[in-house]
């Protein structure tokens, strides 16, 4: 079994209902994303997921010298950032693209499927 | 002395056993060993023993089988020397299959190790390009020096893409198996396209070189036709088997002293009958399966034209009713400007250039692509629109890539009045 991270690309200026349009298209949004994630659950790929804040409360922290050096903001200034994730189990890259297809579909994101090395 | 001249030939033909062999092998240590690098590191080996051992023993009756057992047998001893005993090896003993890598049994095309490297080494997972090197040199054997040269790119730049897409394969977990019967018509045509992208660059060769490769051509056929004994039952596989024997039948009589030769200008006593009689068969054989696709109606079209004994006998209606239906499946611009072709030579040049002219204006794309200007070129040609027409072959040169056409383009603009 390997470890997964997919994580969801997205705009990162958000809209007032987070770029799905109007408050009902949110909400059957998130109402997708609770039903995939029970499922994978159930399903025992689930490890552990969640959903971001903008990326406006970042903070960038850069410990590698003396001192700690902090910058407000996030640490790429790009148009798309990583809104939410999930970290999953699989046995094979065919499992997780076919759940990173769903859980793109459930959350209206494109997904990054990225292998863990190993988990601590 | 005479043992030092008999090794010759022999070099040569374990040359030709390895090259033959190499996919089959290399695929069966994938399965046995989990890991491409292994089954890399033990088909040299094998081949290495073999060099050693075949010129004095002589090549012994099943060369396969020798390669495939000598290769697994140094595998397990280099697992074993690097003592990896409790990972890799144990990995390796319990997927340790002596079966024989000839299966002689009822054919399960889920079973052959080929297969399932095709669809890893064409996984849509990998980049266009990597896909494309790894099946030349995993299942096609050949180097990676020689894949650099096909593909015009420095050696070192094809060796870091090939290994890492390799890595990815390992890291991602990319599977070793034939996909779910869901999947399949997904997987398998991206297993058409590299081997369709590989007859093509064999085909119309870019850069200047050679105008037509040979080699990855052929190596393209083979592996068209591994994979049609392997799924004897999908037509698009026997429709891209047909169209890559038809298109390579007319090879020979297609570029003459360096230059192109245009498909109603070439001599079709120089193409290859049997390729004709053998496409021919295959596209009755898969139309009558009634499951239309992009590679059938290709074959089918490629049919007509070798049906035909002279360029004035072709049946255009039935090429543009196939453009049609073709157009249904994959609107492309490129799919339309050929049907536009089909209909200058239906209702006239006008007619087609009017066509061809609409094209450009809904797909803008095409302006960027020899083919348009090159067609345009032709049509303005017949038409007696010289000055027009020759701007069109400037345009055409402009983004031509390959050294035959090229040559025509210019050799026919210089014909101009």
């Amino acid at each position: 079994m390997t470890h997964y991270l997919l994580s969801v690309h997205g705009p990162a200026e958000r809209e007032e209902f987070g770029n799905y349009g109007s408050r009902e298209a949110m909400e059957q949004a998130f109402a997708d994303t609770d039903a995939f994630n029970q499922r994978i659950k159930d399903e025992g790929y689930w490890v552990f997921a969640g959903g971001l804040l903008s990326a406006d409360t970042a903070t960038v922290v850069d410990g590698t010298g003396d001192e700690p050096v902090m910058t407000d903001g996030p640490y790429l200034e790009t148009k798309e950032l990583i809104g939410g994730f999930w970290v999953i189990e699989a046995p094979d890259l065919d499992v997780a693209l076919k759940l990173a297809a769903e859980g793109s579909k459930a959350c209206r994101g494109k997904v990054e499927v990225r292998p863990f090395e190993g988990l601590a | 002395m005479r043992a030092q001249r008999a090794s010759k030939p022999v070099a040569a033909e374990i040359e030709r056993v390895f090259r033959e062999e190499y996919g089959r092998l290399i695929a069966s240590l994938v399965r046995r060993f989990g890991d491409i690098d292994i089954a890399e590191e033990a088909a040299g080996e094998a081949l290495l023993a073999a060099l050693e051992k075949w010129p004095e023993a002589g090549v012994p009756p099943n060369p396969g089988g020798w390669l495939t057992t000598t290769a697994g047998n140094r595998a397990i001893d280099r697992l074993r020397r690097e003592k990896l005993r409790d990972t890799k090896h144990r990995q390796a003993a319990d997927m340790y299959d002596d079966t024989p890598h000839a299966s002689t049994g009822p054919f399960d095309p889920a079973e052959d190790d080929r297969l399932r490297l095709m669809f890893t080494c064409c996984h849509p997972a990998l980049a266009p390009e990597a896909r494309i090197a790894l099946t030349l040199r995993l299942l096609g054997g050949l180097t990676v020096p020689e894949i650099a040269q096909a593909f015009l790119v420095p050696e070192t730049t094809m060796g870091q893409r090939i290994t890492r897409a390799k890595k990815k394969i390992a890291a991602a977990k990319i599977p070793y198996r034939v996909p779910a019967a869901e999947d399949l018509p997904a997987r398998v045509a991206t297993v058409l396209a590299v081997l369709f992208l590989v007859f093509n660059e064999g085909y119309l060769a870019s850069g200047d070189g050679a105008p037509i490769r040979g080699e990855l051509t052929a190596e393209a056929i083979r592996l068209t036709r591994i994979l049609h004994v392997l799924m004897p039952e999908e037509p698009e596989v026997t429709g891209l088997l047909a169209l890559l024997l038809l298109t390579e039948a007319r090879r020979e009589a297609r570029v003459r002293n360096g230059e192109l030769v245009r498909l109603d200008d070439q001599d079709r006593g120089g193409w290859d009958r049997a390729l004709i009689v053998e496409g021919h068969a295959m596209v009755r054989e898969c139309l009558a399966v009634n499951r239309p696709g992009r590679y059938q109606i290709l074959a089918a079209i490629n049919a007509v034209h070798t049906d035909a004994p002279s360029a004035d006998d072709t049946d255009w209606s039935q090429v543009a009713a196939l453009y049609d239906q073709l157009l249904r499946i994959d609107p492309s611009p490129i799919v339309a400007l050929n049907r536009a072709v089909a209909v200058a030579e239906l209702d006239g040049p006008d007619v087609g250039l009017a066509e061809v002219d609409r094209l450009v204006g809904s797909a803008p794309v095409l302006a960027s692509y020899h083919a348009f200007h090159a067609t345009r070129a032709d049509l303005l040609r017949r038409l007696g629109r010289s000055a027009d027409a020759r701007e069109a072959y400037d345009a055409a040169l402009a983004v031509c890539d390959n050294t035959a056409e090229r040559a025509y383009l210019t050799c026919r603009r210089g014909e101009l009045v």
